[in-house]
């Protein structure tokens, strides 16, 4: 029998000039570079998007802050939001999939590769759009360099009497284009995973990330079609003179956060569920155990998808809704808890009785535990439409989703790196390092993000560029902006920890962590047909089998 | 390192196609899109506050006709392109891209008539909805049309055999879905809507 690390001999051994590598890059079809070139897009963005909220936090210090004008302070609060949601977290978890899932079904590759590299640059190019209205957004009256609107973008501050030139215009375009390309990779997921299978894989035998990543896919189609459609309606009413959020002939700007919402909630989970799909892979490695209850977990996450799509208007209690409305509202809001709930239930039930080793990737997600139950709370105070109204649009809510998106999915994104980061260079990172970028990384987080729910008690709102003393603000905010400060630098030190590992890391192997799934059988990094002969599965850990001959785990299953 | 399987036979499976999958995952995306234009449009039914109504509305029962019947059409195509029947399959094919194409030029008569009628895009609520919604239709006809005439002269060039049925299968999907919105888009605008 063949080995399953073997691989072809290359006839390209000798190193080719860059240009002929760069050439390869821009124009790979590889479900693995493309793969990476979405996460180092997504670093990119990440920078850009952390100097902005760095650049925000520095304004709010104290009171009476002069460090930034209010035109400026509206401008960075809408790149910081647009370009963290849509150019980082997106691109980070496609990426994450677009590498993983065909490993872990033992296919070869995307099931339409060529539209892969099309979503992939339709990605850059929106987030490209975005920040060219720095430039080219200024249109004809001078008005307006970047999209201020906030990331949600209510009408009527959208139309062109609140928003002249064209900073709007290119906002709009940036999620356009983007948007198609995530359709277009929601589409090669679902398809991948239901039709490039390897033998023995069936969907019951599938690692929870690629269950995971369908859901999100799932999520994806169904939700940016909604913002795809909201996009045109704006583009109509600003370019043909429609009426859609023209409140002086009619129309609705309640309709626009109807529209929004019905994309921005789902899009909350299209970035957490792959963020639970990477806390599956990683805790049951951890805590040397199969992950326990599978079958719930899997129905746990279409529960939890199918569940957000009915959750929207909970962003839009304080408009005021019929009775009937905000109780459905709230009920489904709060309904979403259980399946979440189960899921947390079910990560510590991997862990207990398990032997767990505390490596980098394993701390975040115990990290990731605690800061994912603390998040889901305050959603379910949110949740209750009288606590709602007294705090929606407050200091508080901004704390409640920071929680989400970094104290969930980027803590998840961060296990990832540590974790797959050996199989994409064949190098191990650095444990010290690492330790030290996730030890910074939560004090950092707690001090910005605990700290933060205290002014929004206190009643200060968010998007304000500066406030009055004698608020009792000022110190809180002082202590953000100090955990702010903490958490850039973990980040510093996650990059050099990136780098110094690609050019000097230790070798790590085919399977560094004796784990359970496919992408460990093939060589780190896999060669670009990822398998020399397409792998054979009969159960969930086809390594385990492999390792332990006479105590397989399809006996069990 | 042996086979992860070991030595036992794993039953032999069909995965689904690739090209069906896909097609109808995008018709899935799609048609969020258009619930979106949907309920817009259901949403400002009556809420015009000045200019023409859906009085002027004339519901195109002829086009409405042509389109539906090239489902059929194009069902027949891929039936007889799937048996290796050129010269039927090259037939009902061009018989669905004329159908379309006719009612194409009958949105067009149409917008035309409601223009004269002071209906635009911007007279109104009305005028927004209607040609948005109407419009991401036709945008849709069009599309399809392009693809169903490059399939056409494929076809002709004698490019097109048994073995891409099912490739133009898939297509037939997608014209499928293209009618079924219409369906939709009728009801909604010239039976619900007024």
């Amino acid at each position: 029998m063949t080995t399953q690390s073997e691989t072809w001999p290359t006839t390209e051994s000798a190193r080719r000039p860059w240009v002929d590598e760069l050439q390869q890059w821009l124009t790979t079809v590889d479900h693995k570079r493309i793969g990476i070139l979405y996460v180092l897009v997504a670093i990119l963005f990440l920078v850009v998007g952390g100097i902005e909220a760095s650049l925000i936090r520095i304004q709010l210090i104290r009171a009476g802050n002069d460090f930034l004008g209010p035109q400026t302070f509206n401008q960075l609060f809408t790149l910081h939001g647009t370009t963290m949601i849509f150019f980082v977290a997106m691109p980070l978890m496609f990426g994450f999939a677009n590498y993983l899932v065909p490993l872990m079904i033992g296919a070869r590759d995307m099931a339409f590769p060529r539209l892969n590299a099309f979503s992939l640059w339709l990605t850059v190019s929106g987030g490209f759009l975005l920040y060219y209205s720095l430039v080219g957004g200024y249109g004809l009256y001078g008005a307006g360099s970047a999209p201020d609107v906030g990331w949600f973008a209510y009408a009527p501050l959208t139309s062109k009497t609140f928003s002249p030139g064209h900073s709007t215009d290119y906002w709009t375009l940036a999620l356009l284009v983007s948007g198609f390309g995530s359709i277009a990779t929601a589409i090669n997921i679902i398809t991948t995973v239901l039709c490039l299978r390897c033998p023995g894989m069936t969907l019951g035998k599938m690692p929870l990330f690629v269950w995971l990543s369908v859901a999100m896919a799932i999520l994806a189609i169904l939700a940016i079609g909604p913002l795809t459609a909201a996009q045109a309606m704006l583009m109509i009413d600003r370019y043909l003179g429609g009426h859609f959020f023209d409140t002086q002939a009619g129309g609705s700007a309640v309709l626009w956060m109807h529209f929004f919402w019905v994309f921005g909630h789902p899009e909350v989970y299209v970035l957490v569920i792959p963020a639970f799909g990477i806390a599956s892979e990683v805790i049951p490695v951890f805590s040397r155990k199969a992950i326990f209850g599978y079958p719930i977990m899997v129905g746990a996450s279409l529960a939890i998808a199918f569940i957000s799509i009915s959750v929207w208007a909970h962003h839009m209690f304080t408009v005021g809704m019929t009775p009937a409305g905000n109780t459905f509202f709230v009920l489904s809001t709060m309904a979403i808890a259980v399946p979440t709930g189960i899921k947390i239930f079910n990560w510590l039930a991997t862990m207990w009785g398990g032997r767990i080793e505390f490596r980098t990737p394993m701390l975040f997600c115990v990290a990731f535990l605690f800061q994912f139950l603390l998040a889901g709370l305050t959603g379910v105070m949110l949740s209750a439409a009288p606590f709602n109204w007294q705090l929606s649009g407050s200091y508080f809510v901004v704390a409640h989703f920071h929680y989400v998106i970094v104290g969930a999915i980027l803590f998840c994104a961060f296990a990832a790196f540590y974790y797959w980061y050996p199989k994409v260079t064949g190098r191990m990172l650095s444990e010290t390092l690492g330790k030290l970028h996730f030890w910074l990384f939560v004090v950092g987080f707690h001090l910005t993000f605990d700290t933060m729910h205290v002014p929004g008690l206190l009643g200060m709102p968010r998007r304000i560029y500066t406030y009055e003393t004698g608020r009792g603000w000022e110190g809180w905010n002082a202590v953000v902006t100090v955990g702010a400060v903490i958490q850039g630098v973990a980040i510093v030190i996650f990059v050099i920890n990136l780098a110094r590992a690609a050019l000097k890391g230790p070798k790590a192997g085919n399977d560094p962590w004796d784990a359970w799934t496919l992408e460990w059988s093939t060589t780190s990094p896999p060669p670009e047909y990822n398998f020399a002969t397409l792998p054979v599965v009969r159960s969930r850990r086809p390594l385990w089998d492999l390792k332990h001959p006479e105590d397989p785990d399809w006996k069990y299953e | 390192m042996t086979h992860l399987a070991g030595t036992l036979e794993i039953e032999p499976r069909t995965l689904p196609s690739k090209g069906k999958v896909g097609m109808l995952t995008l018709i899935a995306a799609e048609s969020a899109i258009f619930v979106i234009f949907v309920i817009a449009y259901l949403f400002y039914a009556g809420k015009s506050l000045s200019g023409p109504t859906t009085a002027i509305l004339r519901p195109p029962i002829f086009f409405t006709i042509c389109l539906l019947s090239s489902s059929f059409t194009v069902h027949l195509a891929v039936g007889a392109l799937r048996r290796g029947r050129w010269a039927p399959f090259v037939g009902w094919w061009v018989l669905t891209f004329t159908l379309g194409a006719l009612f194409l030029i009958g949105t067009g008569l149409e917008w035309k008539h409601l223009i004269g009628e002071g209906l635009t895009i911007r007279a109104n609520l009305l005028g927004t909805t209607y040609y948005s919604l109407v419009g991401l239709h036709a945008l849709h006809v069009l599309v399809g049309l392009v693809l169903l005439g490059a399939v056409t002269v494929f076809a002709l060039l004698r490019k097109v055999g048994q073995a891409q049925a099912e490739k133009v299968d898939v297509l037939s999907l997608y014209w499928h879905f293209v009618d079924a919105v219409w369906v939709v888009v009728f009801t909604v605008v010239y039976v619900v809507g007024r």
